[in-house]
């Protein structure tokens, strides 16, 4: 079973960080998931950019709304994400919304900071 | 990381949030940064062994508010002062008190706290000192460094700033919706003044200089936070972090000035070009492109070329005639001009700015480039002269060498002629 691990953190603070801190905590962390990559259970390790950079897609009705956000007071839980290799903004709007079709789900669209690409094999989910 | 530099950290983060309630509280810029203070020493006294508070900012702004209070008293009269381990239990008030604080006020006390520092009866550098010093929180030594001034000056120009917003007499209600929207543009200014004073002498060991910078997009991106959807602010902190993504590539070893043309791209950090690209992308699915979205989406081409070649001179030739007719300015058109030689050559350039010649005669860039169209189309002489122009108006060091190695450039193309 795979599981992701989301970090949740005060914003402001991370961004005060200066880069040897940064650099500290994410060799603190390499050092922690050591283990599983040695043993090919590392995934991918993700960090988004900051939440101004994030764009939502809701809907509203029929349509479909582009937001900024997501915003402070949002009650949504992240469940899950993808990652894809688009062009620009528009082409990953445009995939999300045919993605989106006929779901009341929440997409929510963020620029990727660093990727690792870990050396997990892919795998589907387990059926019953 | 330690757990003092967490603690730093926390405390930076805090800031303006504490400091812009302790303003709405006191109404006084001297009483709150005290109040602040104290609370700073009591979490590095506390935190420690007590562990991080569940909301630190609540707890400073409980904290300070109480050691002020406290300090009022003790001034009034000698009652005696609460026990130390009293006032610092603070647990259940703590929680109560973290529970009241609500975004709606945050957001307006940062505002708040942003807009009487840019208050429009102080000058821009009172502006950006006071900022500094009440929002981010920078010594008046950090500050005064920053801007290369004694530190007895800047305490001056701080104090006058402080006096002046005292005697405005500010009405410290929330913003209703227009005043906030002309607030935001005033803050943004500020902020953008913060960064330029980093950028322009961004020279090589000059490290408290480009830390302006990294103050200015902090505070851009809590800006940002309280105002997820204003595409200028977007276009604003997408620009600070694309012209701050080429720093370790604007100057050489010797820190020397590097013309974009020249710059190892290799050295731009690509994560903050991202960011900015990004930022740029979404402001503008806005469809209101105010002067930073402009800005940071000529700054978006340059570093979406891989090489100088393959920069895209049409488009930013567009886009500054869209700058300039959103703030026409002289400095437009000359920045335009570089996209005209590019596109159409040195001598349509020259044509372009020399309207520009007399508003522009004190201007360090305007002989500079003027030299190079001069020195393109082979009139050396005229371009010896410009470039002496600017060698008298370079404001640093590196600005003076850059144009002397265009001088050098000028005696071994005149000698082999």
């Amino acid at each position: 079973m795979l599981y992701a691990i989301l970090c949740y953190h005060n914003e402001d603070v991370v961004m005060s960080w200066s880069r040897e801190e940064d650099d500290a905590v994410l060799a603190k962390r390499r050092s922690v998931q050591k283990e599983l990559v040695d043993t090919d259970r590392m995934g991918p390790a993700i960090r988004l950019m900051p939440t101004s950079a994030a764009t939502t897609i809701r809907a509203s009705g029929s349509e479909q709304l582009v937001l900024d956000g997501p915003f402070a007071e949002t009650k949504e839980q992240l469940l899950g994400f993808y990652v894809v290799d688009c062009e620009n903004l528009e082409e990953v709007v445009d995939f999300a919304k045919r993605m989106k079709e006929g779901e009341s789900v929440t997409f929510e669209i963020r620029p990727v900071q660093i990727f690792e690409k870990g050396n997990l094999p892919e795998r589907e989910a387990s059926t019953k | 990381m330690t757990e003092l530099a967490w603690i730093e950290n926390t405390l930076t983060s805090a800031r303006p949030q504490a400091m812009g309630a302790l303003v709405r509280y006191f109404r006084d810029l001297d009483r709150a940064e005290e109040a602040f203070q104290e609370a700073c020493l009591r979490a590095l006294r506390n935190w420690p062994m007590k562990g991080p508070p569940r909301d630190p900012t609540a707890w400073l702004i409980f904290v300070g508010r109480n050691a002020a209070l406290d300090g009022v008293r003790r001034d009034s009269r000698n009652t005696a002062l609460p026990p130390e381990d009293k006032i610092s239990d603070l647990d259940d008030v703590e929680t109560d008190m973290a529970e009241r604080l609500d975004d709606a006020h945050y957001r307006d006390d940062i505002l708040r706290l942003m807009f009487v520092c840019c208050h429009p009866d102080l000058p821009a550098t009172q502006q950006v000192a006071l900022a500094l010093r009440i929002v981010s929180g920078l010594s008046v030594r950090q500050i005064a460094s920053a801007f290369l001034i004694g530190e007895k000056a800047m305490e001056q120009r701080i104090t006058r700033a402080k006096r002046r917003v005292a005697e405005a007499n500010l009405p410290f209600t929330a913003p209703n919706a227009v005043e906030r929207s002309k607030r935001l543009g005033s803050v943004a200014a500020m902020i953008y003044l913060v960064f330029n004073e980093g950028y322009s002498a961004t020279c090589g060991a000059d490290v408290v200089r480009a830390s302006l910078c990294d103050e200015a997009i902090r505070l851009a991106r809590l800006l940002l936070r309280l105002f997820p959807s204003e595409p200028e602010i977007m276009g604003l902190l997408a620009l600070m972090l694309l012209q701050h993504a080429r720093s370790a590539a604007r100057t050489d070893a010797d820190g020397n000035a590097v013309l974009l043309d020249d710059q190892d791209r290799t050295l731009w950090n690509r994560s903050g070009i991202e960011e900015g690209l990004a930022l740029v992308d979404k402001a503008l699915r806005h469809g209101q492109p105010g002067p930073y979205q402009v800005q940071a989406a000529i700054a978006a081409l340059h570093a979406r070329a891989k090489t100088p070649e393959e920069t895209d001179w049409e488009e930013i030739d567009l886009l500054y005639q869209m700058l300039e007719s959103q703030t026409p300015s002289p400095v437009v058109t000359l920045n335009r001009s570089v996209a005209i030689s590019k596109t159409q050559g040195p001598e349509a350039a020259l044509q372009l700015i020399a309207p520009l010649a007399e508003r522009l005669s004190g201007y360090f860039y305007y002989h500079g480039v003027r030299g190079a169209y001069l020195s393109k189309t082979g009139r050396a002489e005229e371009a010896r002269e410009a470039f002496d122009r600017a060698i008298a108006l370079a404001r640093t060091p590196a600005e003076a060498a850059h144009i002397r190695q265009h001088l050098d450039q000028l005696a071994v193309m005149t000698q082999v002629n």
